[in-house]
């Protein structure tokens, strides 16, 4: 009875998902989807070797302090970074002074209240608060771009496929409309007030190129050059960090815990050898099992004809 | 076949001596248990205050309104603070007290910045169990001692904050802090 | 337990006597993993991930009570208290990552666990409650993930909670109040948030309630094994300690290493990078997927598409839900008295197909809905229903299986390799 019922419940499905993949199939070839400028001309991030990279990656402090001087003097007059906090920035191999002049010049001020009138105020920040946001909030955020709200950078490297790579190549991917695109899709133009960047999902992004020549930030001596790639290498770099601040305590973190459970489990393997050795040898081969034993019986199966 | 078995047995049991047997489990064992301890170690950590709080800020503190007599109660590390403006009969009846007489020898000096004595900054925690004793309101009871008085468990506290009677074993804390300007003191 | 040679419980020494006569819990223990428990002497890897299924168990509900400690259930800080935990908490991104990976590992475990009980037979008699207690608890596992990865308040998170509770809405009339009443709300917001957290909390102690009834209804007939062949005697077994612990024990630790290279090297690697955005009701992510553990079920839900006397979208929740309950009736469907599929070669093409099948469905699942993948699903997901439903029953009515050996020691003495060939017998052209 269950089994005739199961049959029909089955035959049932596998009717209606043929006739769902008979009609899927029929549309199809009637009308084949038309292709897409996303589909044709979006890229893959480009390769970006970072030192924070692979399991035994550590952050290259020097290259975090160029990325967050990028963020300073580039991003954050759009960008907020609210999930950072000035103290992290000893992270980045900053003294217990430096942050506390970083906090204190910060162009953007602290929210506050005015101590005597309670009227909303602002006061200068100091390492224990957060980046402060640009805007005020998001309707001020959407009205000085266009509507378009310049996202938080604090988890950007984590919240992109592709990561830093893919941050590192939408700074760098900045062009103009490939001709080809336009004759291939002469709809698919970039709309005014958007900026043609292939590593974007849409190809069209709201955000202008924010970093157009070098030496537009000066590193201080001892520094590579400040080219628009070097530049864009070291920000990414930097929102590595600031989305995941302890990825470098991960990863000095992890060989010890992995060393430990390699030894454990060789041990814990010798140890099962060894407590079974004993099981093993209880089904030892003996008697006609016994490899002594075998050859004489394989001989015995021959001669009398049946095949092992 | 049961005599090939034991002989079997017995040849193990020749073999292998039991010692060197043992020591590979006994490692193994071992191992996970240092492992499961080592496990416990973060899992017991995590308990302790976060980073963020442990950076809370030290605050800055305006007492230039605070008239000779009158005290304040502020916040620091979500602690109450209090912070007094002695009058010079106060600082004088706090010096006038014997050490020996104290259960938490200190004088008042030693609870003052110099140049400073009448400022007195103490947290506003009781040292038995922590409640927040009275005496900083206008109109408060301040106690046998003319300080604080803690209406949890009956603890006095004299005009220097000190420790005078009831169960509470220790003055109250002074934080660490620092005078900016005549008028502005940072506390942590 | 039910075997006469097992080996009572012995106490050794004075206070665990005293002990006995008031409490017998060691006597439980000893009965339940230790040498109390003969277990067949010939399992293979397969049957290690039981003892494993419960260490990851025990894995989240230890990192999960940690985590509750930190974790605010509130639809305005749920997102910023995980940040915080990943930040500034002692140890918190180990304790998060933990969690989330610890997730993922619970289910290949478990989904490791699963398809050894469908090759070797295990949910036939006397084993049948066994297999349902098991499904009992896969079920309250998906309710818990499903939960949990709704907690952080990420756009992955609430637009699962949108669109997860959207199936009861495929049902008509009482379809949409019911979603509403799961929401608390016409939209996930802080109701939601706040009983998906308790629930979440709550939930891992049933499945270990419900582990506790699966352990027991195992035990009363005692392990299965690769021959599917009944213990018969003494020689057939082994105590469960120590053979079975150390060999649990070294496969754990093996297993553990692998865990923990993903939790502290590629700990993102099996989440999604739309989770790390804050959850935004106004806006959906161009690509919007289950975790990888319901990718499966995912892509059947996806491949019905053609309104077929029921609309499309009931026909998608009916055959998703169909497709975990159906493995229920299982030991019904399947009637052959092979319990091993050792021994059973059509049966054992068709289970290999089946995995193949399942993987298949997982990639659609995982995949954005384009044309070749919804062609795929509905093709794999027509194979997963026939199978269980037409296929099964058919081999088993009409298969013919191997000899099986006259005992697992008989097989164990014969070598793995030609155990389908008991002594004395031709082997099987194979």
């Amino acid at each position: 009875m269950i089994r005739w019922i199961a049959r029909l419940i089955g035959f049932a499905f596998v009717v209606v998902l043929l006739w769902a993949l008979g009609s899927n199939l029929k549309a199809y070839f009637q009308s084949p989807p038309p292709a897409t400028a996303e589909h044709e001309f979006h890229k893959e991030p480009k390769e970006l070797h970072l030192a924070s990279n692979g399991p035994f990656g550590r952050f290259d402090k020097q290259q975090l302090q160029r990325g967050f001087q990028v963020y300073k003097e580039v991003c954050s007059g759009c960008h907020s970074l609210n999930r950072v906090a000035f103290r992290d920035l000893h992270a980045l191999g900053y003294n217990e002074a430096e942050v506390k002049a970083i906090a204190n010049q910060w162009p953007t001020e602290v929210a506050s209240i005015n101590p005597e009138t309670g009227e909303p105020a602002t006061r200068k920040a100091i390492p224990s608060d957060y980046f402060p946001s640009p805007y005020a909030n998001e309707t001020a955020g959407r009205a000085a771009n266009n509507n378009a709200l310049p996202p938080d950078l604090s988890l950007m490297a984590k919240a992109r496929e592709g990561g830093a790579a893919y941050i590192y190549s939408l700074l760098t991917g900045y062009q103009n409309q490939p001709a080809a695109l336009l004759k291939e899709f002469p709809t698919a133009k970039t709309p005014a007030g958007l900026h043609y960047n292939p590593y974007f999902a849409n190809l069209n992004l709201a955000m202008p190129q924010p970093l157009t020549s070098e030496g537009q930030v000066t590193y201080a001596p001892g520094n590579p050059k400040p080219t628009v790639d070097q530049m864009a290498k070291d920000v990414a770099a930097f929102l590595v960090w600031t989305a995941e601040p302890n990825l470098q305590g991960r990863h000095k973190a992890g060989w010890p815990v992995i060393l430990f459970l390699i030894v454990a489990t060789i041990l814990a393997y010798l140890s099962y050898r060894n407590i079974w050795a004993e099981a093993k040898r209880k089904v030892a081969p003996v008697g006609p099992m016994d490899p002594a034993n075998k050859a004489k019986r394989t001989r015995a199966s021959k001669k009398a004809g049946i095949d092992e | 076949m049961a005599t090939l078995e034991e002989k079997y047995a017995e040849q193990i049991e020749a073999d292998h001596s039991l010692r060197r047997r043992d020591f590979i489990n006994i490692a193994a064992v071992s191992f996970a248990g240092v492992g499961a301890v080592a496990v416990a170690l973060p899992l017991v950590n995590q308990m302790n205050p976060p980073a963020d709080v442990l950076a809370l800020a030290s605050i800055e503190v305006d007492i230039s309104k605070i008239a000779p007599g009158q005290a304040i109660k502020t916040s620091w590390r979500k602690q109450p603070v209090f912070i007094r403006n002695l009058t010079p009969k106060e600082i004088s009846e706090a010096n006038a007290v014997p050490l020996s007489e104290l259960r938490d020898p200190q004088t008042l000096a030693e609870r003052t910045k110099p140049g400073k004595e009448n400022w007195l900054i103490t947290l506003g925690v009781c040292t038995h169990l922590g409640c927040v004793p009275l005496g900083v309101g206008e109109g408060e009871n301040r106690g046998p001692f003319g300080g604080y008085f803690c209406p949890c468990h009956g603890s006095a506290y004299d005009t220097a904050a000190r420790i005078r009677q009831g169960p509470a074993p220790l003055n109250l804390m002074v934080p660490d802090y620092e005078f900016n300007s005549d008028t502005v003191v940072t506390i942590g | 337990m039910s075997f006469a040679w097992a080996k009572p419980y012995e106490p050794k020494t004075e206070l665990g006597r005293w002990m006995d006569e008031r409490m017998p819990l060691p006597r439980l223990v000893f009965n339940a993993v230790g040498g109390g428990y003969p277990v067949p002497r010939n399992l293979n890897y397969g049957w290690n991930f039981g003892v494993l299924s419960g260490i990851f168990l025990t894995i989240q509900i230890i990192t999960g009570i940690v985590l509750a400690m930190w974790y605010f259930s509130s639809a305005d800080g749920a997102f910023t208290s995980v940040e915080h935990i990943m930040r500034d908490v002692n140890a918190g991104w180990m304790m998060r990552y933990a969690h989330a990976n610890g997730a993922s590992f619970f289910f290949i475990v478990v989904y490791i666990h699963i398809f050894r009980g469908l090759y070797y037979g295990s949910y036939k008699a006397p084993r049948e409650l066994v297999w349902m207690l098991g499904l009992v608890i896969y079920l309250l596992m998906m309710a818990t993930a499903f939960m949990g990865y709704v907690l952080p308040w990420g756009q992955m998170s609430y637009w699962g909670a949108q669109v997860i509770t959207g199936f009861f809405s495929a049902f008509p009339l009482v379809g949409e109040p019911i979603r509403i009443w799961l929401l608390g709300g016409y939209a996930p917001d802080q109701a939601t948030l706040t009983r998906f957290f308790s629930l979440h909390y709550l939930l891992p102690f049933v499945i270990a309630g419900v582990v506790i009834l699966h352990i027991w209804s195992l035990h009363i007939p005692g392990s299965g094994n690769p021959t599917g062949v009944d213990v018969k005697s003494e020689k057939d077994t082994l105590p469960f300690h120590p053979f079975y612990t150390a060999k649990d024990g070294w496969f754990a630790a093996a297993f553990l290493t692998i865990y923990a290279a993903v939790v502290f090297f590629a700990p993102n690697s099996l989440g999604h990078p739309d989770n790390y955005i804050p959850a935004n009701p106004l806006a959906t992510p161009a690509h919007i997927v289950p975790e990888w553990y319901f990718w499966p079920f995912y892509a059947i839900l996806r491949a019905f598409t053609a309104d077929f006397i029921l609309p499309a979208k009931l026909w998608g929740v009916l055959a998703m839900f169909a497709s975990i309950l159906l493995l229920f009736f299982l030991p019904w469907l399947d009637k052959s008295p092979v319990r091993s599929g050792a021994y059973r070669p059509v049966f054992r093409r068709f289970f290999w197909l089946l995995v193949v099948d399942v993987l298949i469905l997982g990639w659609c699942g995982g995949s954005p809905a384009t044309p070749f993948f919804v062609a795929l699903s509905e093709i794999a997901s027509a194979y997963y229903f026939a199978h269980f439903l037409i296929i099964l029953p058919l081999v088993s009515k009409y298969e013919t299986p191997l000899p099986l050996p006259s005992s697992i020691t008989a097989s164990v003495l014969h070598g793995e390799e030609a155990e389908a060939a008991p002594i004395g017998q031709a082997a099987p052209a194979n």
